[in-house]
């Protein structure tokens, strides 16, 4: 009869020699002959691009909404709008007259929980920011050897530990997903009826974008039955999980870039017109 | 020694039809920068032969091995991509020697090829694997639950096709060498069983027969939390095996549902569903009652020399 | 001469391909000490290399498949030269040891109501293969590797062994071998020795066959005293690739001919209608207008001669390749490239397609492939008991491509994997009983250990010796073209006269460097096995005066009934190798009955 025992006391490492010399020039040479610096470093500037636009979005704290020109437009960075500037901007909600500085920052905060906890992202920085290591075989920036940082305990530690809480920025970013949603659906409502202009587009495209991003996330594909054992006995849970692996989460990195711009695209364009610079063309 | 290059190299004396029949394209000769040496020291010696065309990297330094250095230390078994034997590193890259053309490659330039390097040398090309056969000891083996009355099992093929990607492993090692938790941080290598070995758990827990739980184990002694998803052990699989999303996500994701979420918790406490048996390294499962930790796996240190 | 590493074991295994591992697994579960060595890495056994599945009659997809049916499938491939015996252990064993596989973890494709799954090969009646896609053999390999891990069997692995060792008794007492990482020598005490080593490709120029199949295993029970059976049965493919070197040995599907596919020698003719033989003529095209239009009306038409069977298509290419007419690099030309277009081939040969873009760069829809007769597995082997695996050594055991008698002549696609388990199984348990019940320990001579490892470094002392590469080469160029897929006296007897030659030269040959891990060492060892082999194959198939199976024979192309009675017998009568034809074993009337009725 098959004996299984409970995991008792502390950790057992595996036995296994260290410290034996390396074959091949020293670690911190790099072989490859490939531009492997050029993908890291884009990912970083795209990064700090996005950040640095963020930060200016929010510090504006006004045109963040079209009302004043007839279009029912809000920034995504700026929605749910809850807040004191809300009211000033003539948005319908924002009773929180107690928040005075700007409403991005709650915003900012849930998503942006939500993107720092993704697995793609976190490749991303750790790669890019990190240099955890910023390509493959190519000595990280704690590689024993270069002396800077020795240790590497990767997502075992707080704070790092706490990526562990993905799913629950994911809940978050549902709602989101939904409220961004009810933007797009008001998009096309102008102060005359029922209408489609340039904005109406982009906000349609850029929920499209969200959703993509949200669903394919990999703490979704999980719960909507990448945890089952025997997916032959829930057909419907297995349906979900073959479509958004194959479909969605197979592309999250791309989705995750579209949605990036996709933000910034729209955010842009209703300060823009927030603020009159531009006209926004009427389709139909 | 006679090393007499006109009847060494099997293919010696055709080679003048040969770039005519495959197409060779590129130089007339390719080097190869080989990296020599043992555990006391080495260095990179380059070999020239002739671009025969059609050929992998592999086949040429087997043709500096018959040709040029006899004893140049090498690991191959069955040149098709199937075993997992020639890992190294081309240019720099992590590959299976068999599976690189060099037609891929530019031979204007010497072509390196450098041992793993994340594994301690034995010699050349040829280094010392025991980790991997070490952390494969601690995987708790597959414990399916009792038959079906005819004495047969059933599963159904969608339920098999998540297992199957990973079964494809050829165990090249290749994920093992580039993953930077213990190529740059040896240190590591106790208490992280690496890629190939998220991959089988992340194998055992997906198959539809298998009864333990083994996430405890995956982070507690196996250090899934280590990995922090940079993808490289899937961007090196030969197999195509896609190691991150299909394995180690869901198992750090796994790992949460055990011991991260408390609403997890509370939904099986509600739904009382019975939890699987938590599995440990320490487990017996020998049906002749031997424990594991008495048996070594890898008499690499000769005892009587 | 320093102390030398030694262990005892109840039960050694030499091997760890499919046969060694579940021969280990069962000896470990019998209660036995058990030791596996293999020369490679464990789970880098040729096993993987199988593709097609393991057959056992589950009748999953056919219920009315039964062992009878698979028993009789296997006499009739291996035609009538097996031991009878063994197909019907083999055929009786193979479903339960395929059951339980799956209790170890391997996950075979499933049918629709989620049982194993099985897929058609050649020569079985049924749909009887189990499989996992293209990957069978490597489903099995790590399987039963981790199993083998699971019960805590050591492992000695990168350790060849060089001989076996004996004891005043006559049994097999150990076994000695060495490091290949360190060069230095090890010896094994057991009181039981599983050869398990496999193949003998690397005899031969064009093989399927990895580095390892070096006939270690048939040399050192040869060596041993234990008698060989039928070592002139090997299967060749008559359409390996030969060229380029990325893709030599990889075997080209005859659906390549059976879509369009024709051979063209160096001139670039079609050289089949040369060589249509009497009995086929009337079935057969004898023009090109007529062969090309076979493949949209095969009513109306008669097939092209690229079509005939197996040994007929090896004959033609054999007479054309040794007539000057061959390609540069030893075979002829395949060409489906020139006659189809790149889609079609694409949508009838995908896997084909790719495996040779990827692997070779070939571009098989715009290029005609170079191809010959290559080496793929040996029938023939050591003489074993059917029932316990045992050769006619006391104390050793011997099982999968490493024993003889199982497949007769030639071997069906599938029964390769099932034997292993089935046999491996039995040599396992038979070999562990056999340890179990001897009292006392086990002793080992030092001093036969220390004159092997003499031997066996002696390469090194040889600093004017030849290349082992060049004998090698020699070896194999020897081979190939004398005892390759077609055979006849002349070439043969030649064959044998250059074999002596290269016993000579092999046992002059010097190495380089020193005992780490050295390639050119081993080879030089290897050459050994690989030239005992070599002896058997030809002694053998030299007496065999008829064509059966895998052996055929240009100038005895009929089968002989009265050879058909006997099993050509190889062993070594001090240094040289003697071949005696010895009767098969009778069938019992029972089971004969089986092939009267018109099954």
């Amino acid at each position: 009869m098959t004996v299984v025992e409970q995991t008792q006391g502390a950790p057992r490492p595996t036995p296994v020699r260290i410290g034996g010399a390396r074959g091949g020039p020293p670690l911190s040479t790099v072989l490859r002959k490939d531009n492997w610096r050029l993908q890291p470093t884009l990912t970083a500037l795209g990064l700090l691009g996005f950040i640095g636009y963020s930060v200016w979005a929010a510090l504006r704290n006004g045109d963040f909404y079209a009302g004043n020109v007839g279009r029912d437009y809000l920034s995504p960075l700026y929605s749910p709008c809850l807040t004191h500037s809300c009211t000033t901007a003539g948005y319908v909600w924002g009773g929180w007259s107690w928040w005075r500085v700007s409403p991005a920052w709650l915003i900012l905060a849930f998503p942006g929980a939500f993107r720092t906890t993704c697995y793609y992202y976190r490749k991303a920085y750790y790669r890019s920011f990190w240099l955890s290591p910023p390509g493959c075989a190519v000595p990280d920036a704690g590689s024993t050897g270069t002396g800077r940082r020795s240790r590497y305990t990767g997502e075992t530690r707080f704070p790092l530990l706490l990526q562990n809480l993905h799913r629950y920025t994911w809940y978050f970013a549902v709602v989101f997903a939904g409220i961004l949603t009810w933007d797009a659906i008001a998009s096309f409502r102008f102060t005359n009826g029922v209408g489609v202009a340039v904005g109406t587009l982009l906000f349609v495209v850029n929920a499209i974008f969200i959703w993509a991003y949200t669903l394919g996330c990999h703490a979704c594909r999980h719960l909507c039955g990448g945890n089952l054992k025997r997916m032959s006995e829930a057909p419907v849970r297995h349906w979900f999980w073959k479509n958004i692996s194959s479909q969605l989460n197979a592309h999250h990195q791309l989705f995750a870039w579209c949605s990036l711009f996709s933000i910034i695209a729209t955010d842009l364009y209703t300060y823009l017109v927030a603020s009159g610079a531009i006209h926004d063309p009427r389709l139909f | 020694m006679a090393t007499s290059a006109d009847q060494t190299g099997p293919e010696a004396a055709s080679t003048a039809t040969a770039d005519v029949a495959s197409g060779a394209s590129g130089t007339p000769t390719v080097t190869l920068r080989l990296w020599r040496g043992d555990d006391t020291g080495g260095s990179f010696n380059d070999y020239t032969v002739d671009n025969l065309g059609g050929e992998v990297v592999l086949d040429v330094v087997h043709r500096v091995q018959a040709e040029q250095a006899p004893d140049l230390a090498v690991r191959w078994n069955c040149k098709a991509g199937k075993c997992g034997s020639c890992s190294a590193e081309v240019n720099g890259r992590p590959r299976l020697m068999c599976m690189t053309r060099m037609s891929t490659l530019d031979t204007t330039q010497p072509i390196t090829v450098s041992p793993l390097r994340a594994n301690p040398v034995i010699r050349d090309l040829v280094t010392d694997v025991s980790y991997n056969f070490a952390v494969a000891r601690r995987i708790p083996a597959f414990h399916p639950g009792p038959r079906d009355a005819d004495g047969t099992y059933r599963m159904a093929q969608v339920d098999a096709d998540r297992v199957q990607e990973f079964r494809k492993c050829i165990e090249c090692f290749l994920c093992q060498n580039v993953c930077h938790v213990v190529r740059d941080h040896e240190e590591n290598k106790p208490h992280f069983a690496g890629p190939r070995f998220f991959a089988r758990l992340a194998e055992l827990e997906m198959h539809p027969l298998d009864t333990l739980d083994r996430r405890d184990l995956a982070s507690r002694e196996l250090g899934i939390g280590y990995c922090n998803i940079t993808k490289c052990c899937t961007e090196v699989c030969p197999e195509g095996i896609h190691i991150t999303d299909n394995a180690i996500i869901p198992m750090k994701e796994r790992v949460v549902d055990a011991r991260y979420d408390p609403i997890a918790w509370l939904g099986r406490k509600i739904l009382r569903r019975p939890a699987p048996t938590p599995a440990s390294s320490t487990a017996s499962l020998s049906p002749a009652g031997k424990a594991h930790e008495t048996i070594s796996t890898q008499p690499r240190t000769p005892a009587g020399g | 001469m320093p102390e030398h590493e030694s262990h005892v074991f109840d039960v050694v295994v030499i091997g760890a391909g499919g046969a060694g591992l579940r021969a280990a697994i069962e000896a470990s579960a019998a209660g036995a000490r058990t030791a596996i060595v293999c020369k490679s890495l464990l789970g880098k056994a040729h096993t993987v290399m199988a593709e097609g599945g393991v057959a056992a009659a589950l009748g999953n997809v056919w219920p009315e498949d039964n062992w009878m049916v698979h028993f009789r499938d296997t006499m009739r491939g291996g035609k009538m030269l097996n031991n009878w015996r063994m197909a019907q252990l083999h055929a009786q064993e193979a479903p339960d040891r395929v059951l339980e596989l799956e209790e170890w973890g391997a996950v075979f494709d499933r049918t629709p109501d989620g049982r194993i799954l099985q897929r058609d090969f050649g020569g079985h009646r049924y749909a009887r293969l189990a499989h996992v896609g293209d990957r069978t053999g490597l489903e099995l390999l790590r399987t039963c590797q981790q199993r083998a891990v699971s019960l805590g069997i050591e492992v000695f692995m990168e350790c060849k062994i060089l001989h076996l060792l004996k004891d005043s008794s006559g049994a097999v007492s150990g076994a000695v071998g060495f490091w290949r990482e360190s060069g230095k020598p090890v010896v094994f005490g057991a009181k039981s020795v599983v050869l398990a080593s496999g193949g003998v490709g690397k005899t031969w120029k064009f093989t399927s066959n990895s580095w390892e199949g070096t006939g270690d295993g048939h040399a050192l029970a040869l060596w041993a005293g234990a008698d060989m059976i039928d070592m002139e049965c090997v299967q060749f493919h008559p359409t390996g690739m030969v060229w380029p070197p990325s893709a030599r040995g990889i075997l080209v599907t005859e659906g390549v001919r059976g879509d369009g596919g024709v051979l063209r020698n160096r001139d670039g003719e079609r050289f089949m209608f040369n060589y249509i033989p009497e009995f086929y003529a009337k079935e057969t095209a004898d023009s090109i207008e007529e062969a090309d239009q076979w493949y949209d009306n095969k009513k109306d038409f008669r097939r092209p001669p690229e079509l005939l069977p197996r040994d007929e298509v090896a004959r033609s290419i054999n007479s054309e390749v040794k007539g000057g007419r061959g390609s540069p690099h030893g075979g002829v030309f395949l060409d489906i490239a020139s006659r189809r277009t790149p889609e079609y081939i694409k949508r009838r040969l995908p896997s084909m397609y790719h495996q040779f873009k990827e692997l070779a760069d070939v571009d098989i829809t715009k290029e005609p492939m170079e191809i010959g007769p290559t080496c793929h597995y040996i029938m023939g082997g050591i003489r074993v008991d059917a029932d316990t695996a045992a050769t006619t050594v006391p104390g050793l055991y011997a099982a999968g491509e490493v024993a003889g008698g199982m497949h007769g002549a030639n071997r069906l696609g599938g029964n390769s994997l099932s034997d292993l388990l089935v046999f491996g199984r039995r040599a396992g348990q038979y070999a562990a009983e056999h340890a179990l019940g001897m009292p006392g320990d086990v002793l080992v001579d030092s001093g036969q250990v220390q004159e092997v490892m003499q031997e066996a470094l002696a390469p090194f002392g040889r600093e004017t010796g030849e290349n082992p590469y060049a004998v090698h080469h020699e070896l194999q160029e020897t081979m190939q073209s004398l005892v390759g897929i077609i055979r006849t006296e002349s070439e043969l007897l030649e064959a044998k006269d250059k074999l002596a030659d290269l016993d000579e030269r092999a046992a002059a040959v010097g190495v380089e460097g020193h005992r780490q891990f050295n390639p050119g060492w081993h080879l030089a060892l290897d050459l050994q096995s690989m030239l005992a082999v070599a002896h058997c194959t030809t002694l053998s198939a030299i007496e065999r005066k008829e064509s059966r199976g895998g052996h055929t024979r240009d100038d005895y192309p009929a089968s002989d009934p009265e050879l058909g009675k006997v099993n050509m017998v190889t062993r070594l009568a001090g240094t040289t190798v003697t071949v005696t034809p010895e009767p098969l074993p009778v069938m019992p009337d029972e089971l004969k009955t089986l092939f009267e009725e018109g099954h």
